[in-house]
């Protein structure tokens, strides 16, 4: 437990060994610990930022999503009025079609119900002088009744 | 020097334990052990000096080869331990170092990992390594049991008050060089004579004061980590001498020392960075 040369001999490797972790390992190792910490600060900072970044593109993504939907809406209720537009406006061209081809048949039927009744009106005057003379032939002459006759045939 | 008896054996054994290998010049040259009873100063306990440079080696040796490769990559599981220990010792002497210094921190770091190299020696069991010595150099093993080996190897530099001074006067250097840095031979010496009381006719106290105070603190520091791994090692050597009980004994004593050895090692480091700042600090 005395006190000798021994203690020289141990302040003198502590400050060899103080000089040596000084000189060769502190500074390496404190400087590769800090610049990785500012490193893996650094990371943290751009993975938030990209964090932040996402988001907001999720959000401009739902934006843009809603409103490609309601322009869809849009586009489709637009069609479907344009729809029900020519489908009516169809429907009214085929109803005038139809009534104007009604309107002419119709026309041209009673043309050939008058023509038809004026030929018969004719046929039955004739039929009726035929007869009439037929039966004045017995009796009278015709040409004293022909005024007579001709009036007959007007009234018809 | 004859083993006769058991109280005999046991107080040579613990004797022996106790001992350090000592070296020193004589008049036939390079002598050993009781040889050196006369040497006086000049002599050196060669066990301690080659276990403490050994260990510090193994400390500088092993950050040096990670602070080479140190990169700010992915770390390896060894360099992820040595940035541990070395960021742990960073933050302690921010916390309480506030001057600008780039000798502090290498510093408390060479501190810390030195003292807790010499104190983990502790963990070796006592007996082994003097047992192996004395065998190598041709003891037989009947003496060597009875503490009666003329080779002595104590392998726990920590417990030589020669280790723990050598490295407080190493700290008390330092300090004495940083309050004549900072504060100049004048302001250093000022802080001995004109503290705590301000008046002249009270200057002859305050130095007395003053200098047991700055003395106090290498002489502590030494004999704190001195007297703790000491007497952990004694006690070590007693629990040894009980037979077969100590196996149990000494697993107890050894667990307890996983607190004892790393907080001795702080504890040295915590009070040299306080001891500087303090010198580094105008009152």
């Amino acid at each position: 437990m005395n006190i000798n040369a021994t203690l020289i001999g141990e302040s003198i490797a502590f400050f060899v060994f103080v000089f040596f972790t000084m000189k060769y390992v502190w500074p390496q190792l404190n400087g590769a610990i800090e610049a990785r910490q500012k490193q893996i600060a650094e990371g943290l900072a751009a993975s938030e930022q990209a964090e932040k970044d996402l988001e907001l593109a999720k959000k401009e993504a739902t934006k843009k999503l809603k409103e490609a939907k309601a322009e869809a809406a849009a586009i489709i209720e637009q069609a479907k009025k344009r729809e029900a537009l020519i489908l009516e406006e169809a429907v009214d061209k085929a109803r005038a079609e139809s009534d104007k081809v009604l309107a002419l048949g119709q026309a041209e039927l009673e043309a050939e119900r008058n023509r038809a009744r004026e030929d018969l009106r004719k046929q039955v005057s004739i039929l009726a002088v035929a007869g009439a003379e037929k039966i004045i032939a017995r009796s009278i002459d015709a040409k004293a009744q022909a005024d007579i006759l001709d009036q007959l045939v007007e009234e018809l | 020097m004859a083993a006769n008896g058991d109280t005999l054996t046991s107080q040579s054994y613990i004797q022996h334990h106790l001992t350090n290998a000592k070296a020193c010049f004589t008049d036939e040259g390079l002598s050993f052990n009781y040889a050196c009873s006369d040497a006086g100063f000049w002599t050196w306990h060669i066990d301690t000096l080659a276990w403490s440079i050994i260990l510090g080696l193994v400390f500088i040796l092993s950050f040096r080869s990670v602070a080479k490769k140190a990169s700010t990559g992915v770390p390896g599981k060894f360099q992820c331990a040595v940035e541990m220990i070395v960021e742990f010792v960073g933050k302690s002497v921010k916390d309480t170092y506030h001057g600008d210094s780039k000798l502090i921190a290498p510093l408390a770091l060479t501190i810390f990992m030195w003292v807790f190299l010499l104190n983990c020696m502790d963990w070796i069991p006592v007996d082994w390594v003097g047992t192996l010595s004395s065998l190598i150099a041709g003891e037989s093993w009947q003496t060597i049991e009875s503490g009666q080996s003329h080779v002595y190897h104590k392998i726990v530099p920590t417990t030589d008050l020669n280790m723990t001074f050598g490295l407080s006067f190493g700290v008390f250097a330092l300090m004495i060089f940083y309050g004549i840095k900072i504060k100049g031979v004048g302001g250093f010496l000022k802080e001995l004579y004109a503290h705590p009381f301000n008046t002249p006719w009270l200057y002859w106290f305050n130095l007395i004061l003053e200098t047991i105070a700055l003395i106090a603190k290498p002489v502590s520091l030494a004999l704190r980590l001195f007297g703790n791994l000491y007497a952990a090692e004694l006690i070590f050597i007693l629990i040894a001498t009980i037979g077969l009980y100590q196996l149990p004994v000494h697993f107890v004593w050894a667990a307890f020392h996983l607190l004892v050895i790393p907080l001795q090692a702080f504890i040295f480091m915590m009070l040299t960075i306080v001891y500087l700042s303090m010198m580094s600090e105008d009152h």
